[in-house]
């Protein structure tokens, strides 16, 4: 096992610091169905955190879960080292925790450029009346977050569609513009809800490679959902496996790939 | 110049200017409709109980003097004093505020994600309660409303037509202000959803509930907002056709004519709205002036439903709304 109280350093170099988030014995039911049960993890800073299962096992619920869109029944959320009360998503999204969907949510009827500044509202504080006079700090502010915004368009290479509305574009690039309102956010933590979901195998490499690059270039850290354990393996620093609503596996890939209930649950056990 | 193309010429005008009337109206659905999906059918009565109030508190009537002389007896009518009419105007303001909040607070919020059908019957009983509110509040009597904005003919107009054509136009000056007002109404309504974070909220959030959470926006605040707009754009209805007619129940009805604006400009656009306010406006008064005269007159009350109609049937989207685009 690694050494976790200090934090760790990866295979490739990267150091990992402390805990930003920790999940204490989250139990998730809907009305008599369980979806998750007694889980604990936690996420460090700057790592890529996977949580990985088959199909129904409770993965998108416990990402719902960390950006608020669930409330459990038990258990507690702590982050950056203070028990979080129950919040409504937008709030959580305030304190810094971006997040992308599934089945993409995005302003299809607003342009590429707009969707990625609504990502930007935590950054906005000057005043309607200031905003109005466009004068002074509202001016700045509108300025700096123009310029974070390109910089981000830029490394996701979307310079080429800014002002297409995002209705028009394909599925890949959708799912690459949710990407960048997200890291506009400037997010402590970005959640990905499977960001390969639907992808041909061109643009899941391309998805890998700007998951990585948010990563190292940002120092993001990233938590992620997906279903494909080929991507995940390669991607992630630690991952979490859960079916059923249980948590059954819990390390560096390496020894995820080797834990015998893991494999069990990706490739059925022989019951006699 | 022959007579009947002058003629025509001052019944446009007239039409562009009761166009901007409609186009008030019409703006206030487009603000509610576009940022929640809501079909407001209390939009004419808001314009209503915003003009009763402000009549109301400038006079200084004691609300609901009915109620409480009936239950206690007492005699009370009037506190005594008038309110000037800009200070009356911020106070009624505050009360369309107030009013929003109730709404999104005690309505619709707990009707999050319900069938379009659902939301539209609710906005029906809003209407029936907020007319019968505006009554017990400020009684049901025809009211005066002056907060000062000149009235009656034109004569700069009247004496430079006259000069041309021989023929003076008769352009109302009320009807000028309303266009003014209106413009500017319009352009500041769409710097603010253009360029101001609020305004960029207000159409995430007419987009997509879940992003726009994601995003750190809450509904709750966005919808008020939307709805205290609404209210302020039924405010300057109310004031501009409460000036023209007095304030009286059947303000509520130009609700009405709004649909067909609608259905012309589009649900979805403010620019629409504006457009399909005139194009109504200047229609019905061409109409009636071309042709009602061979046909019995009182075309006007129902030419711009069969136009909206017209539209229906080749042009559902209206002049400016959304393509409606089916993926298969």
């Amino acid at each position: 096992m690694l050494d976790m109280s200090q934090g760790y350093t990866t295979e490739d170099g990267r150091k990992i610091g402390g805990v930003v988030m920790e999940m204490k014995h989250i139990t998730l039911r809907f009305g008599g169905v369980v979806a998750i049960q007694d889980i604990s993890f936690d996420i460090r800073e700057g790592e890529i955190r996977a949580i990985i299962g088959p199909n129904g096992a409770g993965k998108s619920s416990m990402l719902n879960v960390i950006s608020g869109f669930y409330n459990p029944q038990e258990g507690e959320v702590w982050y950056k080292g203070a028990l979080r009360p129950p919040m409504k998503p937008y709030q959580v999204a305030r304190q810094g925790i971006a997040r992308t969907f599934q089945n993409i949510a995005l302003f299809e009827g607003m342009t590429v450029l707009d969707n990625v500044m609504t990502g930007r509202i935590r950054q906005m504080d000057a005043g309607l009346m200031a905003q109005a006079l466009w004068k002074g700090r509202a001016e700045r502010e509108e300025v700096e977050n123009r310029e974070a915004v390109e910089k981000i368009i830029d490394f996701l290479e979307i310079q080429h569609i800014r002002k297409t509305p995002v209705g028009r574009l394909p599925y890949g690039l959708k799912k690459r513009v949710e990407l960048a309102r997200a890291l506009a956010a400037e997010p402590s933590i970005l959640l990905l809800d499977e960001p390969m979901a639907g992808m041909n195998v061109e643009e899941k490499e391309d998805m890998s490679r700007f998951i990585l690059d948010v990563n190292d270039e940002f120092g993001t850290t990233i938590a992620l959902i997906e279903h494909d354990m080929g991507v995940v393996m390669d991607l992630s620093d630690r991952v979490v496996v859960m079916d059923y609503g249980k948590k059954i596996g819990d390390g560096t890939p390496d020894e995820v790939r080797n834990n015998q209930d893991v494999i069990d649950a990706y490739l059925g056990v022989a019951h006699d | 110049m022959p007579e009947q193309l002058i003629w025509g010429t001052e019944v446009v005008l007239n039409g562009l200017m009761a166009g901007v009337l409609y186009a008030l109206v019409a703006l206030g659905f487009v603000l509610i409709y576009k940022a929640s999906g809501i079909f407001n059918y209390a939009q004419g009565v808001m314009a209503l109980f915003a003009a009763l109030t402000l009549v109301g508190i400038m006079e200084g009537q004691v609300p609901f003097s009915h109620l409480i002389n009936a239950v206690f007896g007492t005699e009370v009518h009037h506190f005594g004093w008038h309110v000037p009419a800009l200070l009356a105007i911020l106070l009624t303001m505050v009360v369309m505020v107030v009013l929003a909040w109730a709404v999104n607070t005690l309505i619709f919020r707990h009707l999050v994600n319900q069938e379009p059908i659902i939301l539209f019957m609710a906005t029906i009983g809003l209407a029936y309660f907020l007319e019968g509110f505006g009554d017990i509040m400020w009684g049901s009597d025809i009211k005066k409303m002056d907060v000062g904005l000149p009235q009656g003919i034109n004569l700069a107009i009247d004496d430079f037509t006259f000069n041309i054509f021989d023929y003076g136009f008769f352009i109302d000056n009320l009807d000028l202000v309303a266009t003014a007002i209106a413009a500017a109404l319009v352009f500041s309504l769409i710097v603010f959803a253009q360029y101001t974070k609020q305004g960029r909220a207000m159409r995430a959030v007419a987009d997509d509930h879940q992003a726009a959470l994601s995003v750190g926006i809450s509904l709750n605040f966005i919808w008020v907002m939307v709805w205290s707009l609404a209210g302020f754009v039924a405010l300057v209805a109310g004031i501009m056709w409460g000036t023209k007619s007095g304030v009286q129940f059947s303000l509520s009805l130009i609700a009405l004519k709004a649909l067909p604006v609608l259905m012309l400009g589009g649900f979805t656009s403010i620019p629409g709205a504006i457009v399909g306010g005139l194009l109504i406006g200047v229609g019905e008064k061409l109409f009636e002036f071309a042709i009602g005269s061979m046909i019995g007159g009182a075309t006007e009350n129902w030419f711009a439903y069969v136009l909206a109609l017209l539209f229906l049937v080749f042009r559902p989207q209206g002049l400016f709304g959304e393509k409606i685009i089916e993926r298969v």
